[in-house]
Order: C-alpha cells, then sequence, then structure tokens
C-alpha cells in the first residue's frame, strides 16, 4: 500500500529577484523592457519567461537608455511597465527618468545595487545608489524611492511601487542590492496568481483622442512649452506637492518606545541591525530601530518622534554615508553617527561595539 | 487660409519656431497632406519626436504628440508600439539625433523591422545649437566645430537603415515635395521599419539664401533606378528600399500562441 505523506506548508525558498518577478505580474505588470546586468538580470529572466504568458511583453533593448525610454513610452501607451538595472544601468537610466517625472509617467524602476563606482564589484551588494535614486537626473524632480530589506519586502514594496506610481503618476524606484537580490529566504507569499485573476495594464493617454502634447519641456496648463520663470516655478511646485503625502512615507520602528540607542537602518543593512538591537536588549541596553522603506520622501515626521529619546542615533550603512547625511539634517541637534562597510554587510558585533564603545 | 490639411495642424501655435527658409515647416505640412492620403485614423496615431530643430514638430500636430529626449524618440515609439500594436506611430528624428545620440537604437530599430515610421530630417549639422558637425556633414565642411574642416567621414542614412534591415527606404529634399508627400504615405503604410530621409539642408548655418537651397536641390539631386543599395550615392534620391518581411510586433506577440 502507498503510503501518503502529505506535509502542509506554504513557505517556499525564494530569492528576492524572484519575489520581485511574481509581485510585478500580481500587480498587472504586462511590459518589461531591460537590458541585462549583474546582479538583477534574474528578475529579466522570470519576466522574460512569465509576461508571454500572461499577454505580456518582455523586450530586451539594445541598452539602458533604450530600456527606460521604452517602458516609458509603453507606460504612455497604457501598460503597467518597469525595467530593472543595476548600477552602471542605473546611471544611464537617469536622464529619460526626469523625463518620466516632469510628463508624469507612472513607471517602476528596480536597481539592484552592486558596488561602485563605475564597473565597480559586479557581484559585490552596496547601498551606493541612494543620493543617485533621490536626485539622480539632472533639475528638481518629484520621484519615489523605496528600498526592501528581505525577500519579503521585495515583493511588498514592488507591489507598492505600482500602486504608488499610478496613484501619484510618478516614476518609482525600488532600490534592492545584491544581498537581497539573490539571497534565498524561507517565505510565505501570495502565489503567482491566474491570468483571468488579474488587471493588466495601466492609464492610457494615447490612442484614446485626447491629442495631447507630451514633452519634457518645461510646460504650461495645456501641456504646451513654455519658458516662463513664473509657469516653471508652479509647474515644479506642483510636482513636489504631489509626494508630500504621508501615506506615501513608509518605515517600520522596532523597540523604539524606550530606545536611547536607535538604528536608523534601510534595505540590507536593516537586518544586522535587527540582530544587534537583540543583542544589545539582552544586555540590557535599550536599544531600538528605525527602518526606512520610503527613502523619498523621508518620513521625517516619524524619524523625528522615534528619535526623541534617543541619546545616540547610528546610522548603518553600505557606502560612504549617503543617508546619515540626510539623518543628520533632520535631527540636527542630536547626536547623530554613520557606520560604513563596503561591499559587505556590517556585522552585528561591529553595530554593538559601536554601541558600547 | 484654411485647406484639407490644416485641421491636423495646432494653427494656435504658429508661427513655428523655426528660421525662415527651413525645410522643417516644409516637412511639417508635406507630411500633414500626406497623412490626409493614407486614410488612417488620426487618433489611433501618434507621434513621437526626439530633441533639436526636428523635435519640435510634434509641437505642431494635432494628434496624441511625444516629444521625447535627445536620441531616444525610437526607443520611446518602441514602448509605445509594442505595447498597442493597433497604434500607427511616426517618428520624427533629426540627423544628430537619429544617427549620433540615437544611432544604437536607429539600427536596432531597422534589424528588428518593428513597424514604425521614421522621418529623419536631415540638415547635415546640429541647428539648434549652434550650427556644429554632425555625422552626416560632408567631409571637409567648414562647421562652428570643424573651424579647419570636417576630418571625419559622413554616415549615408540611407544606406546605414538599408543595410540595418529596414524594409522601406526613401530620400528625397525639401524641393521634391510631390515624391516626398508620396514617400511619406507609403512609409506610413508600410507594415515594418520604414524610413524616410528628407534632406532639407539649413539657410541659418550654412549661410545660404533659401532659394539658393533649394536651387541646389533641384539641380544636384536626381533619381534615378537602383538595383542595390551599394549603388546609392550622397545626391541620389528615390525609393531604395520595398520588401516584406518578418515584422517584430507581430512576431514578439506570437511568441506563445504561433
Amino acid at each position: 500500500m502507498k503510503v501518503e505523506l502529505e506535509v502542509e506548508t506554504k513557505k517556499e525558498l525564494l530569492q528576492g529577484n524572484e519575489a520581485v518577478v511574481r509581485a510585478a505580474i500580481n500587480s498587472g505588470c504586462n511590459f518589461f523592457a531591460g537590458y541585462p546586468i549583474t546582479p538583477s538580470s534574474e528578475i529579466a529572466h522570470g519576466m522574460a519567461e512569465l509576461l508571454p504568458k500572461y499577454d505580456g511583453i518582455f523586450v530586451q533593448m539594445e541598452d539602458e537608455l533604450a530600456s527606460i525610454s521604452a517602458a516609458i513610452g509603453a507606460a504612455l501607451a497604457g501598460a503597467r511597465a518597469m525595467t530593472a538595472t543595476s548600477g552602471p544601468g542605473f546611471s544611464l537610466m537617469q536622464e529619460s527618468i526626469g523625463y518620466a517625472a516632469i510628463t508624469e509617467t507612472p513607471v517602476v524602476i528596480f536597481d539592484v545595487m552592486r558596488a561602485g563606482p563605475s564597473t565597480g564589484i559586479p557581484t559585490a551588494p552596496s547601498q551606493g545608489d541612494v543620493l543617485q535614486a533621490k536626485h539622480g537626473s539632472h533639475g528638481d524632480y518629484p520621484i519615489v524611492v523605496l528600498a526592501p530589506a528581505t525577500v519579503r519586502d521585495s515583493y511588498h514594496l514592488t507591489e507598492e511601487a505600482f500602486k504608488v506610481a499610478e496613484e501619484y503618476h510618478v516614476p518609482v524606484i525600488v532600490l534592492s542590492d545584491e544581498i537581497i537580490g539573490h539571497m534565498r529566504e524561507s517565505v510565505e507569499l501570495p502565489k503567482l496568481k491566474a491570468r483571468d485573476e488579474i488587471k493588466f495594464g495601466g492609464i492610457k493617454r494615447l490612442g484614446i483622442g485626447l491629442r495631447k502634447h507630451i514633452t519634457g519641456l518645461v510646460y504650461d496648463e495645456t501641456g504646451m512649452p513654455t519658458t516662463e520663470p513664473e509657469k516653471y516655478e508652479k509647474l515644479l511646485k506642483r510636482l513636489f506637492s504631489k509626494i508630500e503625502d504621508e501615506k506615501l512615507m513608509k518605515y517600520k520602528m522596532e523597540e523604539t518606545e524606550d530606545a536611547e540607542i536607535l538604528f536608523v537602518t534601510y534595505g540590507s543593512t536593516y537586518r544586522s541591525a535587527k540582530t544587534a538591537v537583540k543583542i544589545l536588549r539582552s544586555k540590557s541596553i535599550r536599544a531600538g530601530l528605525f527602518k526606512i522603506e520610503t527613502l523619498n520622501p523621508m518620513p521625517e515626521r516619524a524619524l523625528k518622534k522615534a528619535s526623541e529619546n534617543a541619546s545616540r542615533i547610528i546610522v548603518p550603512e553600505m557606502n560612504m554615508g549617503q543617508i546619515v547625511k540626510e539623518v543628520k539634517a533632520i535631527l540636527c541637534d542630536r547626536d547623530v553617527i554613520g557606520i560604513s562597510s563596503f561591499a559587505e554587510l556590517t556585522t552585528p558585533e561591529t553595530l554593538v561595539r559601536a554601541v558600547e564603545a | 487660409m484654411k485647406n484639407v490639411y490644416t485641421d491636423l495642424l495646432r494653427t494656435e501655435y504658429l508661427p513655428h519656431v523655426w528660421c525662415a527658409g527651413c525645410g522643417n515647416g516644409i516637412v511639417l505640412g508635406v507630411f500633414a497632406k500626406a497623412f490626409g492620403y493614407t486614410g488612417i485614423n488620426r487618433d489611433s496615431t501618434v507621434i513621437v519626436s526626439g530633441i533639436g530643430c526636428s523635435g519640435r514638430i510634434t509641437q505642431y500636430l494635432n494628434f496624441d504628440t511625444v516629444h521625447t529626449t535627445h536620441g531616444r524618440a525610437l526607443a520611446f515609439a518602441t514602448g509605445i508600439k509594442l505595447a498597442n500594436p493597433e497604434l500607427n506611430v511616426v517618428v520624427f528624428m533629426g540627423d544628430g539625433d537619429a544617427a549620433a545620440i540615437g544611432g544604437n537604437h536607429l539600427i536596432h530599430a531597422a534589424r528588428r523591422n518593428i513597424d514604425l515610421t521614421a522621418i529623419i530630417i536631415n540638415n547635415s549639422l546640429y541647428g539648434m545649437t549652434g550650427g556644429q558637425v554632425a555625422p552626416t556633414t560632408p567631409e571637409g565642411k567648414v562647421t562652428k566645430t570643424t573651424p579647419f574642416g570636417n576630418p571625419e567621414h559622413p554616415f549615408d542614412i540611407s544606406k546605414l537603415v538599408a543595410a540595418a534591415g529596414a524594409t522601406y527606404v526613401a530620400r528625397f529634399t525639401s524641393y521634391h515635395i510631390k515624391w516626398l508627400e508620396k514617400a511619406i504615405a507609403e512609409a506610413m503604410l508600410h507594415k515594418g521599419f520604414s524610413v524616410v530621409e528628407v534632406i532639407i539642408g539649413c539657410p541659418t548655418h550654412w549661410r545660404i539664401k533659401p532659394p539658393e537651397l533649394m536651387k541646389i536641390q533641384k539641380e544636384k539631386y536626381r533619381r534615378r533606378n537602383y538595383s542595390s543599395i551599394h549603388e546609392i550615392k550622397p545626391w541620389d534620391i528615390g525609393v531604395f528600399v520595398r520588401e516584406i518581411k518578418p515584422e517584430f510586433t507581430e512576431r514578439i506577440r506570437g511568441i506563445i500562441n504561433p
């Protein structure tokens, strides 16, 4: 007699990049344009495999300049569009990201960060693209930047990215890194939905008889180009005011109520800080952490509140210190220090030592 | 003045930005006329442009218009067409736009044979920025950035796109407007990547009077029959390539259910 042993488990071992693909499809993404680059390529592989089965379009373009441009074009034509890349490709995309911002085109750009500058260490993690994500294109423009710290976050923040992009008519950047992208975690996530369970596509601006002009030139209320300073100011202020919305600013607080030591983290360094808090708490040191999920716009008010009782604020980053400067600006009268690590995570022990020093 | 095609223009934004005697205005008028002949639905047509003098053409066309970034017009258009194959997508570019900064997208759009119509307005220099050398500037020509004469060999855009796989390629000048009109209409009706190169010159930066420019176009450019793209010389005009090959949008959509 055949004995069937059924183990009921909803958990699965999933890579961050794989979680992104599933979240994108489940979110109704039906257009992906990309160019191969380590460590983001698995996202392209997954989209190439799945999109045709969901009547979507996957296209490998000739470079990243073309990839972002095609994604924006597709979004204007009504697709829910994304691209994925890493540092060097992300740099190439910057000009058109500014175009998406001024034309208010919803598009999702996934940057799996690797060590830079230039070719850097293609297989090593980094958080070196934070300032580029926030300010990489020329001129002033609004943009939303999300930072997942886990495979689970990769799924949920990708979902969030598509939602935010269309709700606020903005390009959204998701900043992952080589650790989160490639690491496999045991997670319980929504399954890949069937085709008829998903509403594919986004907002159509072309082909519906609007006869409107879409331009990267500064434009007035009619959408036509203008060089008048007052109209330029009005446009910029309107674009920026769209994202001045507390609802957008996502964060998590862990053990912050009584925290004397506060770690302010984002992305994969959150993981080291989380363990450091545990170790410190076991030593009766009141440590807590503030995890930033929206790097732009920054959840300033929440950060101020979470750090009220802290005597020391520590910002660990896998770079020379990019967010720490902004944290210092927000918490100007406080003791804020940055801890840098390079091409690898700061260990919890390093963070503990920084507190005990 | 009201005629058959002014309805296709955003006349409230005229006069246009171009210099007196500039061929861009001629191309705008010819395009509007040609569009009328095709019978294509205007509201399922998207006009895309890049940056430069030619890039401003979208502003005057009363269609869905997308004025993109420098060099990327074809990449944006590729996304538009793939996302909605029902759309008829026309892309206006200048020679610097199409063959220098956007040269990669040009050859790849041709290689894919994606159903876009590219109208490349060739004035053989960068006009908007003050008359610098372009990849189409003849050897020896003096421009703002080649004060001792251009030391480089130019591209022949029509030959380039033909070699890269474009399935409709034509070249005319802003003097030969009847032929140009027909070529633009044919290109729009052609399934596959179609390119119409329009030689316009630049009265401002060439320091030449528009009638003299017209005279050069009339006397120097010749239409004849060609058996191969290798025979095409810089002064040749005509329809160089007209062939049917599998089109990219259809192929990519047929990946799963061929």
